[in-house]
């Protein structure tokens, strides 16, 4: 049995598709990544990727047009992230308490709008078509390459778009001037004002980022994914999103690692289901399972880290 | 007409002299309290020049005014002559205004190079990106101009204080500031660093800037600036030459009371010995010496004022008295026991009791009721308890006899602290600690910011406390205060005790503000007596 394991987790199909189950949670989590470095905790990324998720399937459908079906999402994910900003910098609520608002918007609010849109309840499969599905793409020189071909080759847009910010958001923070200013506000906000950085403003300015991460995310699930908004489709992506962040370190690579990690693991439960003799409850505790012990090896670094520094501190007294 | 063309001319000339003039300024804040009052202040071009005064004399918001972070209730301020309104630091910083204040405004993750040119970043060609290598181009060619030692490439929080402080007046002069205001720089520095700071403050001047140095050290003063302003109590007690005034007569404009409050209480009758600090060292994580071989007892029955400018070693001593920190070395007994390491709740069953400096942190838990925050030390009492629930009837009868016994006035016992006014927090605190019928009390500022009824009432309840047979140690940076209300006291400068006077009575403000100020201190023997063997 341990060999049907390892062989079915060392084939391309498996492979190919912990990259697809990874891209949603990616995006999310580089939007984590971008406001927890201006010091905003966008808890609502879940709700955000829900919403965004069914105007994306939406707008494709009313405009017969994946593209603008995406932007759509992207902008939809932009408005709800700086709603959740207007009551946390504007009205001065925890912004935690607004991350909830739209998170329970998400779950329900949805239903409510799809059934006022088009009457349907529950889900949107029959109006997403195949020709409204993002497309996929096959990298020319790639694909022919044994192996990895299958595994990296024939991803949707949005997949590899999602890789693509990993480098992206890298590079907005640690090149730019924009991203200076992002990690000043996160760190010394006081520092920032004192010589005309306004906090707000770079604080808006993350989390509509992260808004619009969020909205590709939730495009990705309802209109490749899932092929359809469903009420259950997210399933907690947004929060094992905030998850990857924090055990990446907040960094670009390490959250991409962590988000692997979990697209790992969500793909071996969906793999090993549908093995004979395997309980399937059992199997489904793998990918939180994975989620703990993540935590607590990176809980065990930074005491490790702590400790270290404490060292170092007392050395230099 | 003659005439009027030379009164012309005479102001131009005054105009020209000064770059900041601040007229008739007055500041009063919401609550009532006035910081500054009709204060005049100017600045010539090229001078170094001290704002010196006690905490709390208004020295801090003058500068924060001048550099927009307050807004004057009154008052006119000229730049060069030309009237102006400072909304906001980025105003200050456009008309040439630079302030490095006490606590750093750096962000510790980033480079030296990175918080020098932060929110005014250079970019590459592309205007996209940041031109690091021209970050760090900016950041040497100031620190070579100014001839400062900073390293552009290393992360802040890797840095030492000095340079720190080196960085912040960097990022004020990138910023084309020509008036540099430092607000206490020496506070967190070393000797060293000290030394090293002036000699650059000196090359700052020589190239025309214009510094403000907000001090109470005297000896920096004399050292370093042309000019000084004395303020006390919100007011200016006048401009000087530096080389025209002596340090005896600095002291006397500084330190000295308006008006002498008198506390009626009998001659103390000390007995044993209850709190005995000997050879307490401490030096903190800025490897800055807050407490020298300090040693002192407090016996039963006195009260034992320290008096001194705050930022000498008070705070940290008293932090050591109640374990929230721990001495480097030396022992602190009560009644024979050491509580160094002691929990806190250890330390109050041995009868000691707090009225914390801050009370808004430690003395009091500002969204609990009245009644949480003063049973808060003694609800595990077996009277406040039945089996596994609280007595209610009990605690309610004693914090209503509390409420009535120390006079705070409050709806009902179910307000939230932080309902109250200041006074009436300050008593809740002090009906917890006294009523505790503590064997020692540390009472670190008890009436600092409060009313004058509450003020009165606080200390008249101290003298008795103390006269009931408690020994009481008063840490006070209020002169009225630690004279009127101590039997004998020491006075603390530099983390040490440079004075001891066993009777207070006819101690006099000047004499104490040269102990306060370091320009005397007692020999050994005579602060060796304040132990009392």
């Amino acid at each position: 049995m341990i060999g049907d394991l390892l062989l079915s987790i060392f084939n391309t199909d498996f492979l190919f598709s912990v990259i697809r189950i990874t891209a949603p949670i990616l995006f999310a989590a580089m939007g984590a990544v971008i406001a927890e470095k201006a010091g905003v905790v966008n808890i609502g990324l879940e709700g955000i990727m829900m919403i965004s998720a069914l105007f994306g399937a939406l707008i494709g459908y009313w405009t017969q047009s994946w593209l603008v079906g995406v932007l759509g999402a992207v902008v939809v994910g932009i408005l709800l992230a700086l709603l959740i900003g207007f009551f946390a910098f504007k009205m001065k609520t925890d912004i935690i308490l607004g991350g909830i608002a739209v998170n329970m918007l998400g779950a329900g609010g949805t239903i409510f709008l799809l059934y006022m849109f088009t009457g349907m309840k529950g889900n949107t499969g029959a109006l997403v078509t195949r020709d409204l599905l993002i497309p996929t793409v096959n990298i020319p020189l790639v694909q022919s390459i044994p192996f990895l071909g299958q595994v990296l080759s024939g991803h949707s847009v949005l997949t590899y778009l999602a890789f693509l910010f990993v480098w992206l958001i890298w590079v907005i923070l640690y090149k730019t001037p924009l991203g200076l200013n992002i990690r000043a506000v996160g760190e010394n906000p006081n520092a920032a004002t004192s010589i005309g950085v306004s906090v707000e403003k770079i604080q808006y300015i993350a989390i509509a980022f992260s808004g619009a991460l969020a909205g590709l995310g939730g495009a990705f699930m309802s209109m490749y994914y899932s092929q359809g908004w469903n009420s259950g489709m997210v399933a907690g992506r947004g929060f094992i999103a905030l998850a990857a962040q924090a055990m990446g370190r907040g960094e670009p690579l390490g959250t991409m690692l962590s988000s692997l990690l979990f697209g790992f693991a969500q793909a071996l439960r969906t793999k090993v289901s549908g093995m004979q003799g395997v309980s399937s409850y059992l199997v489904s505790v793998i990918p939180y399972l994975v989620t703990i012990i993540g935590l607590v090896l990176y809980a065990i670094s930074t005491m490790n880290k702590l400790k270290k520094r404490q060292v170092a501190a007392k050395g230099a007294e | 007409m003659e005439q009027e063309v030379i009164v012309e001319q005479e102001e131009v000339v005054e105009q020209e002299d000064f770059v900041v003039q601040m007229r008739g300024i007055n500041k009063v804040y919401p609550n009532g309290i006035a910081a500054n009052k009709d204060v005049n202040f100017s600045l010539r071009r090229g001078e170094i020049h001290a704002i010196m005064g006690e905490n709390g004399a208004g020295k801090s918001t003058l500068m924060k005014i001048l550099f927009g972070l307050e807004q004057p209730t009154s008052g006119e301020i000229l730049i060069n002559g030309q009237p102006v309104a400072i909304h906001n630091p980025q105003k200050a910083i456009s008309l040439g205004i630079g302030m490095v204040h006490q606590h750093f405004m750096l962000v510790p993750s980033l480079t030296v190079a990175e918080n020098i040119v932060l929110g005014m970043a250079p970019t590459t060609k592309s205007r996209l990106l940041v031109d690091y290598k021209k970050a760090v181009q900016i950041a040497e060619e100031n620190a070579a101009r100014y001839n400062f030692r900073i390293e552009p490439n290393s992360k802040v929080m890797d840095i030492p204080v000095g340079m720190k402080q080196k960085v912040e007046i960097l990022k004020a002069l990138v910023r084309g500031a020509k008036i540099l205001i430092l607000d206490e720089p020496t506070a967190v520095l070393t000797t060293q660093e000290t030394t090293e700071l002036f000699k650059e403050l000196i090359a700052l001047k020589e190239q025309g800037l214009t510094i403000v140095f907000i001090s109470h050290k005297l000896k920096e003063i004399k050292q370093i600036t042309d000019r000084l302003t004395i303020m006390r109590g919100g007011r200016t007690m006048g401009v000087y030459n530096t080389a025209d005034i002596s340090e005896a007569e600095i002291s006397r404009l500084m330190v000295g009371r308006d008006v002498v409050l008198k506390v009626v209480k009998d001659k103390a009758q000390p007995t044993e010995t209850i709190l005995k600090v000997r050879d307490l060292e401490y030096t903190n994580r800025w490897n800055k010496k807050m407490l020298d071989k300090l040693s002192f007892s407090v016996r039963r029955g006195e009260i034992l004022g320290i008096a001194g400018v705050e930022g000498n070693g008070q705070r940290e001593l008293v932090e050591m008295l109640f374990n929230l920190n721990t001495p480097d070395t030396g022992t602190i007994t009560v009644c024979g026991e050491s509580i160094i390491n002691q929990p806190q709740n250890k330390i109050r069953d041995r009868g000691v009791s707090l009225v914390p400096e801050d009370r808004m942190t430690y003395g009091i838990a500002d969204i609990a009721t009245i009644e949480e925050n003063v049973i808060s030390d003694r609800f595990t009492d077996s009277r406040f308890n039945k089996g596994p629930l609280f007595n209610v009837q009990e605690i309610h009868s004693e914090c209503d006899n509390l409420i009535v016994d120390y006079r705070i006035l409050a709806k009902s016992r179910k307000q939230q602290v932080k309902m109250l006014s200041g006074g009436n927090i300050q008593k809740v605190v002090v009906a917890r600690e006294l009523s505790s019928k503590p064997t020692l009390l540390i009472a670190d500022q008890p009436t600092r910011g409060i009313d004058v009824g509450a003020t009165e009432f606080i200390r008249n309840e101290i003298v008795e406390l103390s006269r009931e047979g408690a020994a009481v140690l008063l840490v006070s940076a209020d002169l009225n205060e630690v004279i009127e209300l101590s039997d004998s006291l020491i006075v603390m400068y530099g983390g040490k005790i440079v004075a001891y006077f066993e009777d207070t009575s006819q101690l006099d403000d000047e004499v104490m503000g040269e102990y306060m100020l370091g320009l005397k201190h007692q020999t050994e023997e005579e602060i060796a007596k304040v132990s009392y063997e």
